[in-house]
């Protein structure tokens, strides 16, 4: 695929894009796994929310 | 029967139902975005004026959209907590702040390298691209605002009603290519007149902006099934302790 002469701005522009959104994701996907790892914890140690604790009883 | 916000008012069922639809929204965003790119790369003549940089719009504007209208969505969730204390309101305006600040980032970066070969240089200190970093800097504001308060319901209505004076920036960014002296264009698609962009260059604009659109609303609901957890975490780790000083308490008696 011929962009022409400027294609290095072309190029660059859906580099920095698809480097920052794949950021963006990544982030919220570790965000999210840390979060479920605490609340794992914790139930682990035995403090769970009240409606855990009356669903499992 | 409840209505849909009473529903989504409840953390738990928000929980389930966005878990339910999260796969799908996503899926669509990433099919529709590469049909998309398809369309911008490989079905799409270049500009007449600008030659193959007009690609860049097909970032460079959904970007610009989405940085809008997540602001707007931070505004009415400000306006949910402070008005009606919705309780997924805070949690959804905290979850915007920073995938608003990226896509503002984004617009601005795709701006500028767009500008240098269309305008000759990467930057210019006018309407248009000032407010846009103004916004910018608003969106950083009220992560900062938010993350230098340690009582949260308080950090939450301070954010808020920053998020809602905040708001003239829309307007503003809106109007700022018809007022202002500017080497940015004028509207040309939501414009009184309808849209005077050739289809064979709208048609991947309006894909790409609705797979961004897509894209935003998957990584928003994301973003607030994070934070709903991490307030069970805080919430949980506050019993825990509360829990601890009564045990210790009850022993000293």
């Amino acid at each position: 695929m011929d962009l022409g002469p400027h294609a290095v701005f072309i190029w660059s522009a859906y580099g920095v894009t698809a480097l920052v959104l794949a950021g963006l994701i990544a982030w919220l996907v570790f965000d999210g796994r840390a979060q479920e790892r605490r609340l794992a914890d914790l139930a682990a140690r035995g403090v769970k929310r009240r409606s855990d604790r009356s669903a499992n009883s | 029967m409840q209505t849909i916000t009473q529903r989504l008012a409840n953390p738990t069922q928000f929980m389930q139902l966005s878990a339910r639809i999260l796969p799908w929204v996503a899926g669509a965003a990433a099919a529709i975005i590469a049909y998309g790119l398809y369309l911008s790369f490989f079905d799409s003549p270049p500009d007449y004026q600008q030659g193959e940089t007009v690609r860049i719009m097909y970032i460079h504007v959904p970007s610009a959209w989405v940085a809008m209208a997540a602001y707007a969505l931070i505004a009415i969730s400000a306006f949910g907590l402070l008005v009606f204390r919705h309780p997924l309101a805070d949690v959804s305006a905290k979850a915007a702040a920073p995938i608003g600040a990226v896509f503002t980032f984004l617009a601005l970066v795709t701006g500028s390298l767009w500008g240098r070969p269309t305008w000759g240089t990467y930057w210019v200190w006018d309407a248009r691209l000032t407010s846009v970093l103004i916004l910018f800097f608003l969106y950083l504001g009220l992560i900062a605002l938010r993350s230098s308060i340690e009582d949260e319901t308080l950090a939450s209505k301070l954010t808020a009603i920053l998020a809602l004076v905040g708001v003239v920036m829309l307007p503003i960014i809106k109007f700022s290519v018809e007022f202002g002296n500017t080497l940015h264009q004028g509207a040309s698609i939501l414009r009184a007149g309808g849209s005077t962009i050739d289809p064979a260059i709208e048609l991947p604009l309006l894909v790409m902006a609705l797979g961004f659109t897509l894209m935003f609303v998957a990584l928003h609901l994301k973003a607030m099934r994070n934070e709903v957890l991490r307030r069970r975490v805080k919430a949980l780790q506050m019993a825990e302790v509360e829990r601890a000083q009564a045990g210790r308490l009850a022993a000293a008696e």
